[in-house]
């Protein structure tokens, strides 16, 4: 717990670029409510929560001295009542009964192209509000909150197993990550240590879960850009890899195979010699795409210098996984925060600083070889044993956090636990700093470019909306 | 990019045969008012509506569309426009905040039209339905043809279920 002066000074760290922020989420207690403000240093190291009593239903604004706390702000705002002094836009954005303006745009020939909630193509809903000039975007407002399903206030009162359920259903296709960052937060509090066979199983579950979501969009993207060929084969590949998840996991997507305490459902050793033979051939099939990706000059043309965002923005929003990793955020929870089983396996992390379309997807591409290869390993080095540790009686209050690097970049879970409840939990995906980000990356581009664009930074709707 | 192609030529199709019916699909679609379905024909334009899915059936809905299930092999087409859809196909726990967009899109498809609730959220809210934030299901807001559960529905349940829609 801090005072005002110790909240100020975090919001200043966070300003000058000395700390990053990770999450801004509120609680309630005997004594009223508390702002949670986790940050942590830009090379990872030192996760830290501070909390600020609000008194009279209100805090400091962090978004007033960092505008990447804005939308955690709002949505403060919405979800707890709890009002940000100083919050330079305190527009709604959970509660879409108030009244709401989009941001204006003035100027001689501009025109506004409202898309959504229900967009063309089987995606999540959300508003976009384009400005254009001609062919060009002015700027680009993103609204969302459509999927908003009280998941953190279903938590609360739920056994840790429920809220597991709840946290491995935040965002579908992070649904491992979820549950991961969840499970860890739990037995964080608790003092659990998960037996080893059970942190290399959670291992092997988190990179297929990334190589099934990078092969997905890896094909996803290069069909926004008219090349559905690639989509193809990479739609097959990811089939391919969901289909080996279930026969190892028993579930295509494996969710609530991560518990807390450990896993939910062991690999049989048939079952982990099956992944491990085809591996190679995972490889194979992905390398003849990566070359025909480099080749194809169509292509290129498309997604070189397309939704450029500047490291110096993605540093400032504090953006991670492939969408900071591509423009010179060189971070990565597994490398720089590392849990077990990364802390004996530390995957390559692959940076790059161009943050265009085409250096998401080479961040992607690495990141598959770089999967490969781990799960290669890991498999490996499947240690005998449990698979799950009870959780012990918990008597009074325990708090506990965790950091878990999800496909889309590091997924943070928070919890105190009271008794054999959750007395209150908070989840943050990466996509709250990729949206502001895609807002500032897509002006200037064309608006026949944005789902090319959108697709690269693939941020999650439900992920946020919670 | 001709090796690709030429090689793909020549290895065949990936696409699989359709999945066979089961009883539980069977049963499901027994119900169906096969009268007005048969208006429609061998073939249904589908429109998929995120009513607040945590996006796991999203992930099996476009899953539909890769080679190997190939989903318009049936007569069967994922369409844009409501207006062009004879099924609305829905999924999540009908969040209040999706719930006017959903209505607008069932009431902008011509008739006669159909709606298929997919997943555990579609069928009863699933883990979400005690949230005042949520209606709890497809059917709290439209009238409900068929429903897929699951949590997601695999693409081979998700198919058995609309190839069930045409007969």
């Amino acid at each position: 717990m801090v005072d005002a002066a110790g909240w100020h000074a975090t919001g200043a760290a966070l300003a000058s670029g000395e700390r990053v922020l990770v999450a801004l989420w509120a609680a309630r207690d005997d004594a009223g409510a508390r702002v949670h403000l986790a940050t942590r240093r830009p090379n990872g190291s030192d996760l830290a929560v501070i909390a600020l009593r609000a008194e009279d239903g209100s805090y400091p604004s962090i978004g007033r001295h960092h505008p990447g706390a804005i939308l955690m702000e709002r949505a403060l705002q919405d979800a707890s009542g709890l009002r940000a002094e100083g919050l330079p836009d305190p527009r709604p954005w959970l509660d879409h009964e108030r009244d709401f303006a989009f941001l204006p745009a003035e100027g001689e020939g501009l025109h506004r192209i409202p898309v959504g909630p229900i967009h063309a193509g089987t995606i999540e809903p959300g508003h976009f509000r384009f400005t254009v000039n001609g062919e060009t975007i002015v700027r680009l407002e993103a609204r969302l909150g459509y999927t908003h399903k009280g998941t953190l206030g279903l938590m609360r009162g739920a056994t840790p197993d429920a809220a597991s359920r709840l946290a491995g259903r935040v965002s579908g296709d992070s649904t491992v990550a979820y549950a991961w960052a969840f499970a860890r937060a739990v037995e964080a509090a608790l003092g659990v240590v998960v037996p080893k066979r059970a942190s290399v199983l959670r291992g092997v579950m988190a990179e297929l879960e990334r190589l099934a979501n990078h092969a997905g969009d890896f094909g996803a993207i290069c069909n926004d850009a008219g090349f559905p060929l690639i989509n193809a084969h990479a739609g097959a590949l990811r089939e391919t890899i969901l289909r080996q998840a279930e026969a190892c996991f028993g579930h295509r997507l494996m969710m609530d195979r991560i518990v807390p305490g450990g896993v939910a459902a062991d690999l049989a050793p048939a079952s982990a010699a099956s992944l491990l033979a085809e591996l190679p051939s995972w490889r194979g099939r992905f390398e003849r795409l990566v070359e025909l990706y480099g080749k194809t000059a169509s292509l290129q043309d498309r997604v070189v210098a397309a939704g450029r965002l500047a490291p110096d923005l993605a540093r400032r929003l504090g953006c991670g996984g492939y969408v900071g990793r591509a423009a010179g955020q060189d971070f990565d929870a597994r490398r720089d925060a590392p849990y077990p089983p990364y802390d004996r396996h530390a995957p390559d992390v692959p940076a790059l600083a161009a943050g265009d379309v085409d250096a998401r997807v080479r961040i992607r591409i690495a990141e598959i070889r770089a999967s490969v290869a781990l799960i290669g390993e890991l498999l490996g080095d499947l240690p005998e044993g449990g698979i799950r540790a009870s959780l012990p009686e918990n008597g009074g209050e325990a708090f506990g956090c965790a950091l878990v690097e999800g496909f889309r970049g590091d997924v943070f879970a928070a919890v105190r636990l009271r008794g054999a409840v959750v007395a209150d939990a908070f989840l943050r995906d990466p996509s709250w700093f990729f949206w502001p980000a895609l807002e500032a990356a897509i002006e200037g581009n064309i608006v026949a470019d944005f789902p090319l664009c959108n697709k690269s930074f693939n941020a999650a709707y439900s992920g946020c909306d919670l | 990019m001709r090796r690709t192609l030429f090689e793909s030529l020549h290895r065949g199709t990936m696409t699989e045969p359709a999945p066979p019916r089961d009883a539980e699909t069977a049963a499901l679609v027994a119900e169906l008012d096969r009268a007005a379905l048969r208006r429609l024909g061998r073939s249904l334009a589908i429109r998929a509506v995120d009513a607040g899915s945590c996006n796991g059936c999203e992930l099996e809905i476009i899953a539909l569309g890769n080679v190997l299930y190939d989903l318009e092999r049936f007569g069967l087409k994922l369409v844009a426009s409501p207006r062009h859809a004879d099924v609305l196909l829905v999924t999540g726990p009908m969040t209040r905040n999706m719930s006017a967009a959903t209505r607008l899109a069932y009431e902008a498809m011509p008739a006669p039209k159909f709606v298929v609730a997919v997943g555990d959220c579609g069928r009863d809210g699933g883990v979400f339905a005690a949230s005042p934030h949520c209606l709890g299901g497809t059917a709290s807001v439209l009238p409900v043809t068929l429903t897929i559960p699951g949590c997601p529905p695999t693409p081979a349940a998700l198919l058995r279920g609309l190839i069930g829609l045409l007969g």
